[in-house]
């Protein structure tokens, strides 16, 4: 698979007070995003997670080393137009992000920005809260709307430039489950019908179970990286960084020390349950 | 004995426009001093709306609130004082921090209530310490801190006042697994400590689950449940449909039980499930 993401040797450093030693947030950080991807990022808070999601679409740039989006560098000024209509950002708040008065008018501001013609920008917007699931509220004042649907709002904002590449950068973080549901379930199908790469920042370790790959980040580099089944059954190490593990690994790994024949690495409710049903009946059997 | 009492409550938005509509309505319920009472619904089904009639930031549109057995707008221009007793932490306090200091800012409170002198520095320093802010930060300015930081500080604020009830809307939101644990347990410890009644209002099932004492379902403007977390979690169905999570432990617990494996449906906890496991490995529970 092409490239859509690759950092080189990212060092990054936010400035820091007079005399004081500048903090390191990304110490050394080389990855390829791959097109067409689903990649969580996971870390506690000062992993670095957001300071990396923040230079794939040059809101912040290498202090050292380099970040390319589908080949362009985003140090290089003239490209950060086109670096930006290709990776879009989604932040946590939504009250940060919303810029009009009617939620159509909202989400048609990037389309609008980039010179997209009137009747196929009223197709994108409609397409994009379909994609939310806000289409009724297409008349709708922003400020009139809970936390969850403001930000389904942002989030169809982005949509609606159809950027190759959407980050995510705890955008979860103020919605209630069913919100939650409903962005992951969007964002997903965004990933598989259109192909659109997808980096999602999170603290929420069951948003990751479905994702191609999971990267953990700890003291500004990637501390594990690979599936979601290769990550979560490193239980002491995600401990070790402050993270928790999901309860299926949690109660499959009870039930494995107490000799019940589990695998580690089934993540899903009901895969995790399917396992255990399964070593049940065996262990039921040879008694 | 409750010390705060909810009677027919109905609060309603925009009367005589288009938009009118019921946030609350015909809401009832008693809280009994010293309960931790988790309170979770879907957005929009009220929570907000309820807990700003507790403090009289909101008045109801019919219907009373009795604190300590009195109506708190008995006395409209007495309101400030219920403020003093029923504590109130929004969503995302931090952003209301304002003052140079932390010091300055947690003492807000309790200088608007006439404290000073030896009493107001008492109290800003036991509710720091409560709240987890080391005595050199409080010098500093609040801008200066960490989100978690900041959170504490804010909390803080509210804690100076020494209120009979503190109420907390998604104190945890937005912070990592580790800061999560480590606010709650803070307020843990000042609910055993201080024996004060706390209202925990939460999306996350699993924080709601290991800490309150009772919890209240709230569906569109109306109360579904009304118990202890076992009998709450039994109808895990009922949750679900109402567009609730449940504990992840629940869910597996349920998806057990579809194939055939007789665990108690009202677990929540992986210690719990984990004994219901090996004890039908050993043959304990069937029959």
């Amino acid at each position: 698979m092409p490239e859509m993401i690759q950092t080189e040797n990212l060092r990054f450093a936010y400035p820091a007070d007079e005399g004081a030693k500048p903090v390191l947030a990304l110490q050394g950080v080389d990855i390829t995003i791959e097109k067409g991807s689903f990649v969580v990022i996971l870390g506690h808070n000062g992993s670095g997670k957001s300071t990396l999601a923040k230079t794939f679409n040059a809101v912040l740039l290498p202090t050292e080393g380099a970040v390319y989006v589908e080949g362009l560098d985003t140090r290089d000024e003239n490209q950060l137009l086109s670096v930006r209509q290709r990776v879009g950002m989604v932040f946590q708040n939504p009250d940060n992000q919303i810029v009009a008065n009617v939620v159509e008018e909202d989400v048609a501001f990037a389309p609008e920005n980039l010179g997209v013609p009137t009747a196929e920008i009223r197709q994108r917007v409609d397409a994009a809260l379909r994609a939310v699931g806000m289409e009724e509220f297409v008349t709708h004042a922003p400020h009139l709307l809970s936390g969850g649907q403001k930000q389904r709002i942002a989030i169809a904002g982005v949509v609606a430039m159809e950027p190759a590449c959407i980050v995510l950068d705890e955008a979860t973080a103020m919605l209630d489950p069913i919100g939650r549901r409903e962005v992951l379930t969007t964002v997903h199908r965004l990933n598989r019908e259109k192909g659109v790469t997808v980096v999602l920042i999170t603290h929420h370790m069951n948003e990751a179970e479905e994702a191609d790959r999971v990267i953990v980040m700890s003291e500004g580099r990637p501390a594990i990286d690979g599936t979601p089944g290769e990550v979560f059954t490193q239980i002491s190490a995600l401990r070790a960084m402050g993270l928790t593990v999901p309860d299926t690994v949690d109660l499959l790994d009870r039930l494995q020390k107490n000799g019940l024949p589990v695998p580690l690495d089934a993540l899903s409710v009901e895969a995790c349950a399917e396992a255990i049903a399964k070593a049940l009946s065996k262990t039921g059997q040879e008694g | 004995m409750s010390i705060l009492q909810v009677k027919n409550l109905t609060h309603t938005y925009g009367i005589g426009t288009p938009f009118q509509r019921s946030a609350v309505e015909d809401v009832s319920f008693d809280v009994n001093e010293g309960e931790f009472l988790g309170i979770i619904g879907h957005t929009g089904s009220g929570k907000s709306t309820l807990i700003q009639h507790l403090n009289g930031l909101l008045k109801p549109t019919s219907g009373q609130i009795l604190l300590n057995g009195k109506d708190i707008w008995a006395e409209p221009k007495k309101i400030r004082n219920v403020r003093f007793q029923v504590g109130l932490v929004f969503q995302y306090p931090e952003y209301q921090l304002f003052e140079e200091t932390v010091y300055k800012d947690i003492s807000f409170g309790p200088l608007n209530m006439g404290k000073t002198g030896a009493e107001l520095d008492h109290c800003v320093r036991e509710a720091a310490r409560l709240a987890g802010i080391r005595d050199d930060q409080l010098d500093k300015s609040p801008f200066e801190l960490s989100g978690g930081q900041k959170r504490r500080a804010a909390l803080a604020g509210v804690l100076a006042m020494e209120p009979q009830v503190l109420i907390l809307d998604e104190p945890t939101a937005g912070l990592d697994p580790a800061g999560r644990e480590n606010l709650m347990a803070n307020i843990r410890d000042y609910h055993r400590n201080k024996g004060t009644t706390i209202l925990l209002v939460s999306h996350s099932m699993d924080e709601i689950a290991r800490n309150a004492d009772r919890i209240l379902v709230l569906k569109s403007a109306h109360i579904l449940m009304d118990g202890p977390p076992p009998e709450v979690f039994a109808r895990a169905e009922e949750l679900l449909s109402a567009g609730l999570d449940v504990p992840q432990v629940t869910r597996i617990a349920m998806a057990l039980r579809a194939r055939g494996v007789a665990v108690n449906p009202a677990v929540y906890t992986a210690e719990a499930l984990e004994k219901e496991i090996l004890a039908l490995r050993r043959g304990e529970k069937r029959c």
